[in-house]
């Protein structure tokens, strides 16, 4: 008898028979009266509260039009004094057009002791949550392999407002594939685990810049308020 | 007392070899006495005391903040206790999907039943590899089974990468918190326990390094950097296991986790069987009731997940080892069942009283406070001291049940326990029904609440032993001898009146002629 079928057998005898059909059940059986998202804010409150607490959690917010981004984001690599900076494949290639920093690709043979030689990561996202200042990367091109914003100590992230601003939590995973390797953050690396008082920085980047990019919506514009 | 960390001496425990002490790999704490005396000692030792006082007073409040941000809080501590206890009822379906899901993602699917199995398949995989050392991230069930000590006697070096496991890690010591297993160590500890102990197991702490948190946690990440590179092999628990699409959730705030689960060719993580939830869209539920009932952030900073495997991105080989261990002998006990709900917050630890100046330690196992007081005996069985006595380990004050994200009735549980370690009677053990004794020690108070039975029965024998007690008062001891001195040892015995009640009720109340009153109190009082 394999411990498959002893665990599942001791579930059975445990349980008794199952009170018809899970799916049929499941439907009935959770109440989801709880709220879809919090407050009823406009599309600018919306994005505002976002800004308030990424800050609110010590990620560097700056807000900008997308004409002014490359700018901004060569400004914010020299201000670090990156001279490496990591680029997803994907990358929009106007964003680091101002940039001075020497671009380096991720590529499948890239180790994690080369990659921990840059300076910065420069990356899109997948999505942002308003209420709990969360930005979300899921892989895509213009965002990367997930080592490449874990490893350097600094990353700048670009969220296109609103289109890519959700109001909840409910509403981002509605928004989300499960199939893809996500990776939920909210402000820079932090520990409790001194006398369960909040540091900012452990492993993963000490410094969390997100840009805020407005006019840069392309087909997702309008999202936000579906979403 | 092996096993015991020497904490009243404020040295780290003077152990002569082995990474935790006195574990086996049961999850037990070999020797570890009963809680009334774990914690007598943990009482009298005032940085302890200090340290945890000031780190639950801390995190309370800000739960409270955190949790009055969200209105409808009740319906998602309704639903979140509704999701767990559909997924508990209809399981085993639920896991079956979960391996069909996980296996055409390209993830392996293996089933333990117990501990040692656990132990053994990881074991097994990580020699596999080739390697002789893994990254771990914090995990409750691979501590519950006692992986790393597993690991070590084959040779393998298990690396902890959380900030507080790597504190219990290197000084040597146990867990006494879930979510901050170093909560009894205050910053002076941590950074004394840094500079004398790192250099042993890789980069040393830097120079000249004080106590405040932000230099520490720098240690922390200077000494495990090198680590997390050239691992090769990670280990880790999950948070949650979404059965409908086969997707694992880890929470975290250092990065840590997110090291493990990426950098590593392989991954392996061990699971408990009750961290199932059916869909997708369950986890909108426990992403927002699980970071603010545990740091009381409104979301932790790093929440990762992943579906088996995916093409270049993390690891190439994904095992999941989904553990039994004394789960499906709690799925058993129709009470004690929603133990099984937790999702590991710790608020619970936060609140308690009892936690609060006992500390961790005395319960004697890795799930302590007040839901370890519940799950322990569930998932071990009630057979060794410490076990029989955790049902005992609370006031029933109920700020638990309170705080509880998923809504646990840890006192119902706790008082259900108490029964069957007080009564005996059948219950679920590694799969079988078994019947239990009455604990020994409760006979005594079993014979006496028999006793008071028949004398409250019979009205005569009440009034006889009534007068013969109050005539007797001067004469009693103030402890009782033999069997009773476990009682009163912690008790003053109640002082017996001059005249039972029922006399002076009698003699003012119903006699001819009631008299005047001369005491000054009211009639009847």
């Amino acid at each position: 008898m394999s411990s498959r079928d002893i665990v599942l057998g001791r579930i059975a005898r445990a349980l008794g028979p199952a009170p018809g059909e899970p799916y049929d059940a499941y439907e009935a059986a959770v109440d989801r009266g709880y709220a879809d998202r919090h407050g009823d804010l406009t599309v600018e409150q919306t994005v505002d509260l976002l800004a308030a607490n990424l800050a609110d959690y010590r990620a560097l917010v700056h807000r900008t039009e997308e004409t002014g981004l490359p700018e901004l984001l060569a400004r914010l690599l020299a201000a670090r004094g990156a001279r490496a900076v990591l680029v997803p494949p994907g990358l929009p290639p106007g964003w680091l057009a101002a940039a001075d920093a020497v671009r380096v690709p991720d590529l499948a043979g890239s180790t994690p002791a080369e990659l921990d030689r840059a300076d910065s990561v420069v990356t899109g996202c997948a999505l942002a949550v308003a209420e709990t200042g969360t930005i979300v990367l899921d892989g895509s091109p213009d965002q990367g392999r997930r080592r490449i914003t874990l490893v350097p100590d600094h990353h700048v992230c670009v969220v296109r407002v609103p289109g890519q601003v959700v109001a909840s939590v409910p509403r981002a995973l509605r928004r989300l594939d499960p199939l893809r390797p996500l990776t939920w953050i909210s402000g820079p690396s932090a520990t409790s685990d001194i006398e369960l008082d909040r540091v900012e920085g452990v492993h993963g980047p000490r410094t969390l810049e997100v840009v805020l990019v407005e006019g840069a919506d392309r087909a997702c514009a309008g999202t936000i308020t579906r979403g | 007392m092996s096993g015991m960390p020497d904490r009243a001496s404020g040295k780290a425990p003077g152990h002569t070899s082995g990474k935790t002490p006195g574990r086996t790999p049961g999850g037990t704490f070999v020797g570890m006495p009963a809680f009334p005396r774990a914690a007598h000692d943990a009482v009298r030792d005032p940085t302890l005391r200090a340290n945890l006082r000031h780190a639950t007073r801390t995190i309370r409040d800000r739960r409270a903040k955190a949790v009055a941000e969200l209105d409808d809080w009740d319906r998602l501590r309704e639903a979140g206790k509704q999701i767990k206890d559909h997924t508990l009822r209809h399981l085993g379906h639920y896991l079956e999907q979960l391996e069909a899901a996980v296996t055409a993602a390209g993830g392996t699917v293996h089933w333990a039943a117990d501990a040692d199995e656990a132990n053994r398949i990881v074991t097994g995989l990580v020699e596999a590899t080739g390697e002789r050392e893994v990254v771990k991230v914090k995990s409750m069930a691979t501590q519950e089974i006692g992986l790393n000590e597993a690991l070590e006697a084959a040779g393998i070096r298990a690396y902890e990468t959380d900030l507080a496991e790597l504190i219990v890690q290197l000084g040597e010591d146990r867990p006494s918190h879930i979510l901050v297993p170093a909560i009894h160590r205050n910053r002076a500890e941590i950074r004394d326990i840094f500079r004398s102990r790192m250099a042993r197991w890789g980069r040393p702490a830097p120079e000249g390094l004080t106590d405040t948190p932000a230099e520490l946690a720098e240690a922390a990440r200077l000494h495990l950097r090198e680590k997390f590179l050239r691992a090769k092999v990670g280990i880790s628990g999950a948070n949650f296991m979404v059965a409908e699409t086969g997707t694992l959730v880890v929470v975290e705030s250092e990065g840590n986790g997110r090291m493990c689960l990426t950098l590593p060719e392989t991954l392996i993580s061990v699971v408990g069987i009750e961290k199932t939830v059916p869909t997708w869209r369950d986890l909108e539920v426990f992403l927002q009731t699980l970071p603010r009932s545990s740091t009381a952030e409104r979301m932790n900073p790093y929440t990762s997940t992943w579906t088996g495997t995916a093409d270049g991105d993390g690891p190439r080989a994904f095992h999941l080892v989904l553990l039994d261990n004394g789960r499906t002998d709690t799925l058993a006990d129709e009470v004690g069942r929603q133990a099984l709900r937790c999702i590991r917050c710790s608020a619970c630890l936060n609140v308690c009283p009892v936690y609060e100046r006992a500390g961790g330690h005395a319960y004697g196992s890795v799930y302590p406070g007040p839901i370890g007081a519940v799950l322990s005996p569930q998932l071990r069985g009630t057979a060794s001291a410490i076990d029989a006595s955790l049902p005992y380990a609370s006031s029933l004050c109920g700020a638990c049940y309170e705080v509880c994200p998923v809504a646990i009735d840890i006192p119902e549980v706790l008082v259900h326990l108490r029964e069957r370690v007080v009564q005996g009677g059948e219950f679920t053990r590694h799969g079988a029904k078994v019947t239990l004794k009455p604990a020994g020690g409760h006979a005594a108070e079993r014979a006496a609440m028999r006793a008071a039975g028949l004398v409250f029965a019979h009205p005569g024998l009440l009034r006889a032993g009534q007068r013969l007690a109050a005539r007797t008062r001067r004469a009693h001891p103030r402890t009782l001898p033999g069997p009773g001195r476990a009682w009163s040892a912690t008790r003053d015995l109640p002082a017996v009146p001059a005249e039972p009640f029922r006399d002076w009720w009698r003699r003012t109340q119903e006699g001819p002629g009631r008299p005047e009153r001369t005491d000054g109190r009211e009639a009847g009082a």
